[in-house]
Order: structure tokens, then sequence, then C-alpha cells
């Protein structure tokens, strides 16, 4: 795509986005029954490292989805990109120029702009998707019947990484007397995790030292990296987004901090590691997909989109982890108007609907084989009170090249974080006094 | 809580001296870049009366454009002369685009008009080089990598070897800046602007060709800059964030003083590291990003212009 060509995209979209308000619910350019999927995006800004990869691999997904298939169950999708810079104002900016064009669901790719978006999907009956990042306790379909984070929340991905690291002590109980590190952004998505965090310190007598970074600091990180090798943590754990990853890994190694006890939730990307050389070797981080395009879906993507010049992403760049989580996110949006379109025997859908469909989703393993997804996820299955699924993560492992899977599936200890979850949910609901109950039908059984 | 404060953190200094070391050269290397950075604010402002909100995305901007180039194909020097160019070119459209229009505007109409630069640079160099943070390219300048690492004081210091080469290389820029201004007929002419414009001109100097000259030299230190941090983490738009830590060194060291951007710096970078490793896990840590604010409003109480800043005495 020419410089021009990009040029005027921008400025057509950003027309789109400024009219949004003004334009009726969105239609297929041919008139016929479409489906309008907002994506909240950021190509640009200091989180651009991250937001990008995602944002093509969400992009792509739809598109080939358009493509291969005449969009879902016979109803193109409109795909319209809204530029957040991941900054929550311009987020809730993006929310109102859209909300008002039938949006059969947001998502809003931060977990800052999600939390003020929990109490108005209710209102203006717009599901909102954040998968795996947002408020750990909107799990609870009960109590958040508009908020779906499927397939793990933060605090599931944390009860994981404390698991693989007793598994390597030889024991939960081996924690004790341990002393973990925490390095995170210090926003809304980096403080999610820590009242979790304390709980599991409290119960399982390890030490925790938080290193937050400021996003103002995340490639001046050098203080926070002394303090780590002045209190000397036996594992230290990472929760950071766009520049905190890469600087992270590579402070880590100017201090020689072994780096197979430096575990990250599922975000950091290949080329956050690749930046920091060969000493970024052994780093590790969850995931619950696949990397790479040896899967039937990436290769239709390629086929239907890339190869034909319809995706932004850079040569070699698809099936990378990022771009991968992009189009299983992408996968649940389309999923979710599937199953609406079942529920209601409609081609355009709403919001309503699509809350229903999400509460439906149901991967089985024929299901994701014929989401050419074989091997590339596992099963998943959400319901009226479960909007997470609280699936297994892995641990996956740096090589100087690529992440390499390094053990199986770990299960998120539901035992610690279920409690402290519905806890968390009955708190929110307490601190927002008139906390709607719950009324929307259940179809789910 | 008192002891916390004012007895423990000397304890753990004396108790581990390396690690104090350690955090004395972080932060005097963080200080030299923060100079850096600073150094360009301080040129454009003595020269022109402009604060150029811009100078934090011209780090970016030229770090990106030597980044870009190199991914396009470009040898490495090539892309470091090429870019040198693009300073120039940038330097000569400011001038004939924003500055010369804008003459005796009052100055925050120029301040406003540095922030309209901004978002261009922004826009311009996420279109042509896109939004993707790249890598240095540190090997391929010659730059060195790795650590050396030193035992002393019953530890050990770990000294980044591209730390050093940032260190010198600023070390040199300021040496070379100095001469330029003290020694040269264009330093001198530079030197006449800053003091009074109306002057300059009457002897003939002329304010556009010191412009050019002074925002060129402002695009090379910020290009110096930009090398230096990427090679620390990463070219992207976070940079330009980080950019903005200038800003308490320019009130702390005055925004006229070239001797006050670098001492500026490093007692800006110095205090945050030392007050975020020794201070900060008293408050959960994470007060860097507003310690160099207080510590730069301290020194405001007592000395209004900066540490060598100027004292400004107007006649009523």
């Amino acid at each position: 795509m020419g410089y021009m060509s990009k040029v005027l995209l921008s400025a057509a979209s950003g027309a789109a986005m400024l009219l949004g308000g003004q334009l009726g619910p969105v239609q297929a350019q041919d008139g016929k029954d479409a489906n309008f999927v907002p994506l909240f995006t950021y190509r640009t800004g200091p989180f651009s490292g991250s937001g990008i990869p995602i944002a093509n691999g969400m992009r792509d997904y739809l598109e080939m989805l358009n493509q291969r298939d005449g969009g879902v169950g016979g109803a193109k999708i409109v795909i319209e990109e809204c530029e957040t810079g991941y900054d929550t104002k311009k987020g809730l900016e993006c929310y109102e120029a859209v909300k008002g064009r039938n949006p059969v669901m947001v998502n809003p790719w931060s977990t800052g702009i999600t939390l003020p978006l929990i109490p108005r999907a209710a209102v203006d009956k717009i599901p909102v998707l954040s998968m795996a990042y947002g408020l750990s306790a909107s799990a609870d379909g009960q109590t958040f019947p508009w908020i779906f984070n499927p397939p793990n929340t933060y605090w599931d991905g944390l009860s994981v990484i404390v698991k693989h690291i007793a598994d390597e002590l030889g024991g939960l109980d081996k924690l004790k007397g341990k002393k973990i590190g925490y390095i995170y952004l210090d926003a809304g998505f980096g403080k999610e995790p820590i009242p979790m965090f304390e709980q599991f310190a409290k119960d399982l007598g390890f030490e925790l030292k938080l290193y937050p970074v400021a996003a103002t600091d995340m490639q001046n990180q050098s203080s926070q990296w002394l303090g780590v090798r002045r209190d000397k943590p036996d594992y230290m754990v990472m929760y950071g987004w766009g520049a905190l990853n890469p600087t992270a890994i590579k402070e880590a190694t100017r201090i020689n901090y072994p780096m197979n006890r430096f575990i990250s939730i599922w975000w950091p990307s290949e080329d956050d590691a690749r930046s920091a050389g060969a000493g970024a070797k052994g780093f590790r981080e969850l995931n619950w997909h696949g990397v790479g395009t040896d899967f039937p879906v990436l290769k239709d993507i390629q086929k239907h989109v890339v190869d034909k010049g319809l995706s932004k992403v850079a040569k070699g760049k698809e099936g990378e982890v990022l771009y991968n989580r992009g189009v299983y996110n992408s996968m649940l949006i389309a999923e979710g108007i599937r199953n609406a379109q079942k529920l209601t025997g409609k081609k355009a859908v709403t919001g309503e609907d699509v809350r229903r469909g999400l509460e439906a989703i149901n991967l089985t393993p024929e299901r994701l084989k014929e989401l050419g997804m074989e091997g590339f996820t596992d099963p998943l299955k959400l319901g009226c009170a479960d909007h997470n699924g609280h699936g297994a993560a892995f641990v996956q492992e740096w090589d100087g090249e690529k992440y390499v899977k390094i053990g199986g599936p770990i299960k998120p200890m539901e035992d610690k974080v279920g409690p402290v979850a519905a806890a968390a949910a009955k708190d929110y609901v307490e601190k927002n006094a008139g906390w709607p109950k719950r009324s929307e039908a259940c179809d789910s059984k | 809580m008192l002891y916390n404060i004012f007895i423990d953190p000397f304890v753990q200094m004396a108790g581990a001296p390396d690690l104090l070391v350690q955090a004395l050269w972080d932060g005097l290397v963080s200080g030299v870049l923060y100079a850096l950075i600073a150094l360009g604010f301080v040129l454009i402002f003595k020269a022109s009366g402009v604060f150029n909100f811009a100078q934090g995305i011209m780090v970016v901007f030229a770090a990106l454009t030597l980044v870009g180039l190199y991914e396009k194909g470009v040898p490495a020097w090539v892309a470091l002369a090429l870019t040198l160019v693009v300073m120039f070119l940038l330097a000569v459209a400011v001038e004939r685009v924003v500055l010369r229009p804008l003459v005796n505007q009052p100055d925050i109409i120029l301040f406003m008009a540095t922030f309209g630069l901004t978002y261009f640079l922004i826009g311009f160099g996420e279109l042509v080089f896109g939004g993707n943070p790249k890598a240095m390219i540190t090997e391929q300048l010659g730059l060195p990598r790795g650590v050396i690492d030193v035992e002393m004081l019953g530890g050990r210091v770990s000294l980044q070897k591209i730390d050093i080469a940032a260190a010198i290389i600023a070390s040199i820029m300021v040496a070379a800046l100095a001469v330029f201004f003290q020694k040269t007929r264009i330093g001198r002419a530079l030197r006449a602007v800053a003091d009074s414009h109306k002057a300059a001109l009457s002897v003939g100097i002329s304010l556009n060709q010191i412009w050019v000259i002074v925002w060129f030299t402002a695009g090379v230190v910020a290009l110096a800059a930009g090398i230096m941090w990427g090679a620390r983490s990463e070219v992207s738009f976070a940079l330009e964030i980080v950019a903005l830590k200038a800003l308490p060194v320019l009130v702390l060291g005055g925004f006229t003083s070239v001797p006050g951007a670098i001492v500026g710096g490093l007692i800006i970078g110095v205090g945050e590291k030392l007050g975020e490793f020794y201070w900060g896990p008293l408050v959960g840590g994470g007060i860097e990003t507003w310690l160099a604010y207080f510590i730069a409003l301290a020194f405001l109480l007592f000395r209004p212009q900066g540490l060598f800043g100027e004292k400004i005495i107007e006649r009523i």
C-alpha cells in the first residue's frame, strides 16, 4: 500500500469516525446485511509495538472471513479501526463515536479503557470483549452480563505463573521463604493482579517485592533493576506492555538476571525478546495458543488477505505471537456473531444478540477443527455465569529466535483465585451503588 | 518512620557501597542523556527565545530516520549522513514555514507553533517509517556492546560499554558546542542573537541564517540523544516521553545556560536514581517520575532563574 493510499485510507476512516455519531447503523456497501465490528487499536505511540501486531491479527482474520466466506452467516463484517494510542481518554472518544452505529461489541484492548466501559455496557447494550485482560472479577457473568474476558483472567495467569514456579521448586510448600519480584506497568493493567499476588504471598509464605514502572519511564528502568540486584528475588514476574517489555528484558540481561526465572504474563512479542540479543535466551512467558503459520486458519489468512495485499502486516510477521493473539480475539468475535445469528435467526445482529452469542461460545475440538484451529488452542466453553472459561495456559521460552513451548498446560488455581474473584465482584457491586441485578435471559444450558 | 527516611538509606549506602556506585553511575549516564536533550532546548531558546516543545519528538524523529533508512537498505554510515541532511532540511523548513512567518509574534504563539510541529513530526514519522518500534543499529555504527564488570568495594559494578560511549560522545559534543559558541564567528553571532535580536540585526547578522544553524545544531544533538537512548532500549515513540525529562533539567539549569543543562542533567539523573533506589521502596516505588520535578521545584524556590540562568531584571 503506497503512502498516499495510507493517507487517504486514514483520512477516510478518521472522517467516518468523526461522523460516526451522526450516521445510522452500519450497512455493507452493497446494501446487504452487515455486522459492524469496531476495533480499538493503537498503531501509533509508545504502545504501538504491542498494538500493531494485535491490530493486524484482528483485522486480517475478519477480512479473511469477508474474502473467503462473504462474512459470517451471509452478512459481511464491516471492520473499522479507531486509534486509541492506548490512551483511556481517546478510547472513550472512540466508544462514543461508534456506540450509536449498532456495533455488535467493542474490543477496548486496554484495561484502562475497559474499566470505565464496564458500567456503560449494560446501559448501551454493547458487550465488551476484553480478551484475557481487563477486570479479572468481570468473569462472573451473573454480575457482569455484558463483559467477557476469555480464556483467562490476569489472576488466572498469575496463578499459573505461581504454579509453574512451584513446580520448578518441587511444590507449593517450597515457595515458603522465597522472594518473588513483580515488575509492572504502573497503570490499571499492571496493578490489576496485585491483590491476588498479595493473597498468594500471604497464603504460600513468599515475600513479594514490587517494582512499578511508570509509563513515562518505560525506557528508563535502571532504578528498578538495580532494586532487583539489591533484593535478589528468586523469581521475577512481569506484567508489561509496549516499550516496557523490551526494556525490561534488556535490563534483566544487563544485570545478568537468570532469564529462566524471569516469567511474564502473555504479552511480550518476539521483537521484545529479540531486541535484547542473545542474553534474552531462556526468557519465559505464558501463552494459550499456537505460534507460527502452520495452522489452516493462518494459511487461509495468508491466501485470502496477505497475498492479496489486503493486510497491513509486514512480510513474515504473520504467525508471530501477538498477531496470532489478534486472530484468536477475532475468532471469538466471529463465533459470538455466528451464535447470535443462530439464536435469533437474523443475519444482521445487535449487541444484545451478540451478548447472548458470546455466552453460547462452545469451542469443542470439532469446532476448532472446522475453524482451522486444530492444535492451535484448547477447547473453550462460556456460559451465563462463566464469561471466561478459566482455561489452561502453558509456558513458552525464547530460544534466541522464537518462542518454544516448554511444558504442558497448567490450569489456573481455581481454589485460590475463585474466592478472591467472587469477593472482588461482590465488592465491585457494593462500591457501585445501584448496580443492576442480572435481568438478561440465559440461553446456554 | 523517621529512621527509614533519614538513617536507613545511608546505612544501606554504607552496607553495599558497590550498589551506591552503581546507582551513581546509572544516574550519571541518565543525566548525561537528559543533558543532551536539554541542550537542544537551550540552544533554540537562546537563539530565538522559543521554547521548542518539539525537541522531544526531534529525538525520536532523528533516530527513526536513521534506523528507517537503514531498514530500507541504506548502509549505516550513509544513513547517518542522510539523517543529518534530513535534520538540516527540517531546520530550513522550520525557519521558512514556522519561524519566519511568525517573527515578532508573542513568544506564546511561537511556543504553540512548536506544539504543531510536534504533532506534524509524529504523524510524518509514522507515515514514512511506521509506528513499529525499531532496534537501534548500534553495532553497524561501530558503537560498543557488552558490559565491563568491575569488582570493587566488595561487590560488582557493571558498566555498559554503550553507556561509557554515551558519556564520551556527550562530553565531546558539549565541548565542541562550547568551542563553537565561544571561538567561532557563527558562535559569536549566535550569542549576539541570544542577547538581542534587534542589536544583532543592526550589525548585519542574518537572523534567518542563525535560526537554521541553531535548529540544525539542535537536530544533531537530538540525533545523538536518540542513538544513545535507542541503543539502551529501542527506537519508539515512547522516547518522546523520556525526552520530556529534560523539562526539570531546564528548570534546574536555566533555559539559557549550556553548563546549566549539563549540571542540571547530572543532578536530576543522579537525584532520581538515588531517590528511587533508596527512598522509593518507602512509598511502594515509582517515585522517579515526579522526583525530578520535585528536585527542580525545590531549586526554583531559591533560584527562580535556575542554577546558571540569567537573572531577569525588567524596568517597570
